[in-house]
């Protein structure tokens, strides 16, 4: 019941039994356990199935560098793909099904890969599915795409949140083994604000794992001991279930905490998991060493793992993977594992140590000088053959083998700004190399010290100088005693006469691979990852990627350091997308601003457009329109009857004051307003240096000093941001200010005949504005109301007799409903953005479409507006010969000459007769829409000299769309080209 | 990144927008007599260091000010961070 595999001890709570199921089978474990280790615990070996060759996989390890054992973990919207079993916590009704396979783990049909191995090999997809070429797209491609990857998505919306935080230290210790406990512990004995951070659930490191003692405590007590201490500390924030996913800039670390996935389910109202921002001072990196196996025949079957993983289900979980354990080492740790085995009455069938000086012992057979050339176990170890130097083969029987090639220390961290590790020889590993992320420091193991007592030292003396460049006062204080064993190993990466022998277990990367790299020239190590794909799965390469290089290193006759490493980079291990994203998804992905009149609009049914962050009301539909022309058709042509009112808030306002405001606006605008009189708007446009047209926009002169400046809604932060730079970087001697009112004020157009009678009705009395009193392209301030302060503007985008009436924001619903019930007695309209696009285009005034980024103010039909005789943003560069040449685009209007056709925008010209090609081009098509007015579809459009081609007949061709009509070319005023209605 | 900024001290670089060279504080003179060279390499010439440059960020999400930024571009170390109108005041050239 307890599970077969079971031993003594251990640090899992017996007390606590808990329910799971496995591919649908059910089976118990205990709180403290994983998924690997309670599936070992009940005789489970098999876990899953390769990724290429669909070959039976069990765990190689114990933690998160685990290649094999992926599963997916829950099912419905929670599930989770590529789940390493290694490092799920156990939780009663956990349920987890393999992946990879079909019908079953047990019988899985792709194992045919596995019989026709020769044919997957490195880069196969280079080589074969080439013919035929038609084949590719319809056949090959979607079956390789469906037999790729290992886990599945569940297609379902992921139910859970997930939060970002921010913290603040003087000292980050990532790991909480030896190393990182004892710097931790210093640190924050002497005051230092520290934050201390595991991956793993359980604090300790390999404390957890190892028979060690400390201060004739085990490991494990220690490390409980001094997680206690940090956690009643004030200065000191301990967070395990915490990976810190990468090292960036200035000492900004970040940390990926799993709040709740060792639930069923998250906390009501809890975010699933937070990315957190740590902004450390200083740093120390604590994070271990990870063992590397031996390379030999079929060394991938289930049971057969890196020994330090035996140790760690041995020692921390109870768990023993077998009833009989082997072990193949090339150096002393690996006979760790044998002692540790057959101290908890585990039968340690050999030893295989291939250094022939290996170390004997009383309780279990060494073969010293031997090699491991056979396993066999399809589905699971049963034994394996053994060569020894006299040449004879010995069969042993295991269940389990654990494999020690040495150890990896984690310098991932160390890499992650662009440094490389360094090669020692005596441990035969890099280690970190001389160029570190500044204020990081390693230690212990992730140091390539090995021992406890070193790893207990390196801590204290790594917080010694954090705290030093801090300049915190500390005393030195006694380390406890602990073992302090050196390495001893021969290196020793793979059996050379194996056919068939993993390297990279998860993306089924085998020795072969390595030398077919080799053989086709890949030999640099970037080629030797990405044309073998070795290191690029889940794993990152965590247990194969020095193997791979010394395998490399063996054959181009090189040394490992020659060969050298790829780049580590973040996340250290796979980190959900949802955890980056945070709360920014869905209709949170980014903040919606709405406008003042925007409440009021939605009493009325508007329909919204999203423009940038802001909804704006795109049309008012009535009772009984049922198609959106209706509703714009409507809009325009009561506006241009009696009078529409339209919420145009969103466009930018800039506020500009001072003595030298006038000579700073002809700075950014290439044309004048040193002379504009008080009172009076101008329109106008600004350029970039290299003189394409950036926005355009009206400048009201409120007094001397004192403009206001418009931009439109998509430009109002970059003209702003440019309008700054200019001041501040290119005339910081002017006497100007700026600042952003486009919040500040509510802002409305009032269109049509009727517009002044209406405004009127709410214009305080004193303020005259009668045609001669408050001419076009007049400004003032004015009260409304009784006595609320407004701005007025006699501009019009629409064409027709027009206003815009500014009031401070919070007034801008009362004003909106205030016009709206005066105007009953004008036939008021309310109209949203199609309308006003389409009475602009109507028009013929440039807008966003125009002003797409390769235009000039010559394209605009602007030309003569740049003035020559001051300095502006743009004004030199737009003389140049390439953008003034004979045939420049201008923008011109567009009729169709059959009523019932349309104008696509985007559409291109070309001159009747002429093929349609893109060396033909005359020009393309930049707004259009239907003009009720008109009574027929109407466009704008740049045309190769359009100014002087009125009336042409063109072809207007999209031949994408299929679409070929002719076209008459037009003035782009096709309403009141006089300006009559402007100026009445 | 952490941008020191002169009057605010340590900020995140999140609240800044990046723009470019500083060099563009150096804007020719639009009446000198190669004034169209002289505009055409200062819009589309940039020297590309592997080392420190001179950079111009814009504090958008604080007090609005243009910032001169020295930063390393292999390493990311920050040596300076001054106020761009105060480094352009300095190294004026005709208006």
């Amino acid at each position: 019941m307890t599970g077969v595999n079971r031993l003594d001890g251990g640090l899992i709570d017996r007390t606590k039994p808990m329910r799971f199921t496995f591919d649908g089978i059910g089976f118990t474990g205990f709180e403290g356990d994983t998924l690997a280790s309670a599936l070992l615990a009940n005789d489970v070996r098999l876990m899953g199935r390769s990724f290429k060759y669909h070959r039976p996989r069990g765990p190689m390890t114990s933690g998160s560098e685990e290649p094999n054992a992926l599963v997916a973990l829950r099912s419905g919207a929670r599930k989770e793909p590529n789940t390493r079993a290694t490092t799920a916590e156990l939780f009663a009704g956990l349920s987890a099904t393999s992946q990879n396979r079909w019908p079953s783990l047990r019988w899985d049909a792709m194992a045919v890969n596995d019989r026709l191995s020769q044919f997957f090999a490195a880069g196969f997809y280079y080589k074969t599915f080439m013919w035929p070429a038609a084949f590719w797209e319809k056949v090959y491609e979607p079956i390789i795409r469906r037999a790729a990857g290992l886990g599945t998505l569940s297609h379902e919306p992921d139910p859970d949140s997930y939060d970002k935080g921010f913290l603040h230290c003087d000292l980050l210790v990532i790991g909480t083994g030896p190393s990182g406990l004892m710097a931790a512990l210093t640190a924050a004995r002497a005051g230092a604000d520290v934050i201390i951070a595991d991956e793993d659930f359980l604090p300790g490191g390999r404390l957890s794992a190892e028979t060690h003692m400390i201060e004739g405590q085990s490991g494990a007590a220690w490390a409980a001991a001094s997680v206690a201490e940090l956690q009643a500390l004030p200065n000191v924030r301990v967070m395990t279930r915490s990976t810190v996913i990468g090292a960036f800039d200035h000492g900004i670390y970040g940390v990926v905490e799993r709040v709740s996935d060792h639930l069923k389910e998250p906390f009501a109202g809890k975010p699933r998991q937070i990315l957190w921002r740590v902004y450390s001072k200083r740093a120390i990196l604590a994070a271990g060493a990870t063992e590397r196996p031996i390379v030999f025949e079929n060394n991938d079957r289930p049971g057969i793992m890196l020994a330090s993983a035996v140790r760690a289900y041995v020692n921390r979980w109870a768990v023993t993977p077998a009833r009989q354990v082997a072990i193949f080492t090339n150096n002393d740790d690996g006979h760790r594992t044998a002692r540790d085995l057959a101290a908890k009455g585990v039968d340690v069938t050999a030893v295989i140590d291939t250094r022939l000086d290996a170390p004997t012992s009383a309780d279990y057979q060494v073969i010293a000088g031997g090699v491991v050339v056979q396993t066999w176990g399809r589905l699971g170890l049963t034994q394996i053959e053994v060569r020894t130097p006299k040449g004879e083969s010995l069969r042993i029987p295991c269940g389990a083998l654990g494999v020690s090639g040495g150890w990896n220390p984690n310098v991932h961290l160390t890499c992650h700004q662009g440094a490389r590790p360094v090669w020692n020889d005596t441990i035969a590993a890099f280690v970190p190399g001389n160029s570190l992320p500044p204020g990081l420091i390693p230690t212990g193991a992730a140091d390539g010290a090995f021992s406890t007592y070193e790893a207990l030292s390196s801590g204290q003396k790594a917080a010694h100088v954090a705290l030093s460049d801090l300049g915190i006062p500390h005393k030195v204080s006694d380390l406890p005693e602990a073992e302090d064993a050196p390495v001893n190993i021969t290196p020793f990466w793979h059996v050379a006469s194996a056919k068939r022998a993993w390297v990279d277990q998860q993306n089924d990367v085998t020795a072969k691979d390595v030398q077919l790299a080799h053989q086709e020239n890949f030999v640099s190590v970037e080629h030797l990852k990405r044309y073998t794909t070795l290191g690029m799965a889940t794993d990152q390469g965590k247990t194969s990627n020095t193997a791979g290089l010394a395998i490399m290193a063996d054959i181009a006759g090189k040394s490992i350091p020659e060969v050298g490493t790829t780049m580590f980079r973040p996340p250290y291990t796979p980190t959900a997308i949802g955890v980056l994203a945070g709360r920014a998804r869905d209709e949170d992905f980014r903040p919606i601003r709405k406008t003042p009149s925007h409440v009021w609009a939605e009493e009325q049914g508007a329909v919204f457009v999203e423009v940038g962050m802001w909804l704006r009301a795109q049309w008012f539909p009535k009772p009984g329109e049922t198609h959106w022309r209706q509703s714009v058709d409507r809009e325009v042509l009561q506006t241009r009857k009696s009078v529409g009112i339209c919420d145009v808030t969103t466009l930018g306002k800039i506020d500009v004051q001072g003595t030298d405001a006038a000579a700073f606006l002809n700075k950014v605008y290439c044309n004048g307003f040193a002379q504009l009189p008080v009172g009076r708007t101008r329109y106008g446009l600004m350029l970039r240096e290299d003189a394409i047209a950036m926005d355009d926009g009206t400048a009201a002169r409120l007094a001397e000093d004192h403009f206001v400046v418009t931009t439109t809604t998509a430009n109002a932060v970059p003209v702003y941001r440019h309008m700054e730079f200019v001041r501040q970087c290119l005339f910081p001697d002017m006497d100007v200010q700026l600042i952003s009112t486009t919040e500040a004020w509510a802002q409305f157009a009032v269109a049509g005949p009727k517009s002044r009678a209406l405004l009127q009705q709410i214009i305080d009395p004193p303020f005259d504005i009668s045609n001669d009193a408050f001419p076009f392209m007049a400004c003032a301030e004015i009260t409304v109301t009784g006595g609320l302060r407004a701005r007025l503007f006699r501009i019009s985008f629409s064409g027709e007799l027009a206003f815009e009436i500014a009031v401070p924001t919070r007034y801008g619903d009362a004003l909106m409903r205030r016009m709206m019930d005066v105007g009953a007695g004008f036939d008021v309209v309310a109209y949203g953005t199609e309308a006003l696009s389409v009475m602009r285009i109507e028009k013929g005034h440039a807008a966003g479409n125009e002003l797409n980024g390769t235009t000039t103010a010559l394209n605009l039909g602007m030309g003569r507006m740049v003035s020559k005789k001051k300095d502006a943003i743009g004004s030199t560069l737009s003389e140049r010969e390439g953008l003034t040449e004979g045939d420049a685009l201008k923008l011109v209007g567009l009729k169709p000459v059959d009523p019932d056709h349309n104008v696509p925008a985007g559409a291109h010209l070309m001159t009747k007769g002429a093929t349609v090609s893109a060396a033909n081009d005359q020009g393309y098509v930049t707004s259009a829409c239907f003009s009720p007015n008109l009574g027929c579809h109407i466009g704008l459009a740049y045309l190769k000299s359009g100014d002087s081609r009125m009336g042409e007949i063109i072809r207007l061709v999209s031949p994408l769309t299929g679409v070929d009509h002719d076209v008459e070319v037009v003035s782009a005023h096709f309403v009141d080209p006089k300006g009559e209605r402007l100026r009445a | 990144m952490l941008i020191h900024h002169p009057l605010l001290g340590p900020r995140d670089a999140s609240e800044f927008v990046y723009k470019g060279d500083a060099a563009l504080i150096h804007r020719p003179d639009w009446q000198s007599e190669d004034a169209q060279a002289q505009f055409a390499d200062y819009g589309y010439l940039r020297d590309n260091p592997a080392g420190p440059l001179r950079e111009l960020w814009f504090h958008e999400q604080g007090d609005r000010s243009w910032l001169v930024v020295t930063r390393d571009t292999t390493s990311h170390e920050i040596t300076s961070v001054e106020l761009a109108s105060d480094v352009a005041r300095r190294e004026a050239r005709a208006t």
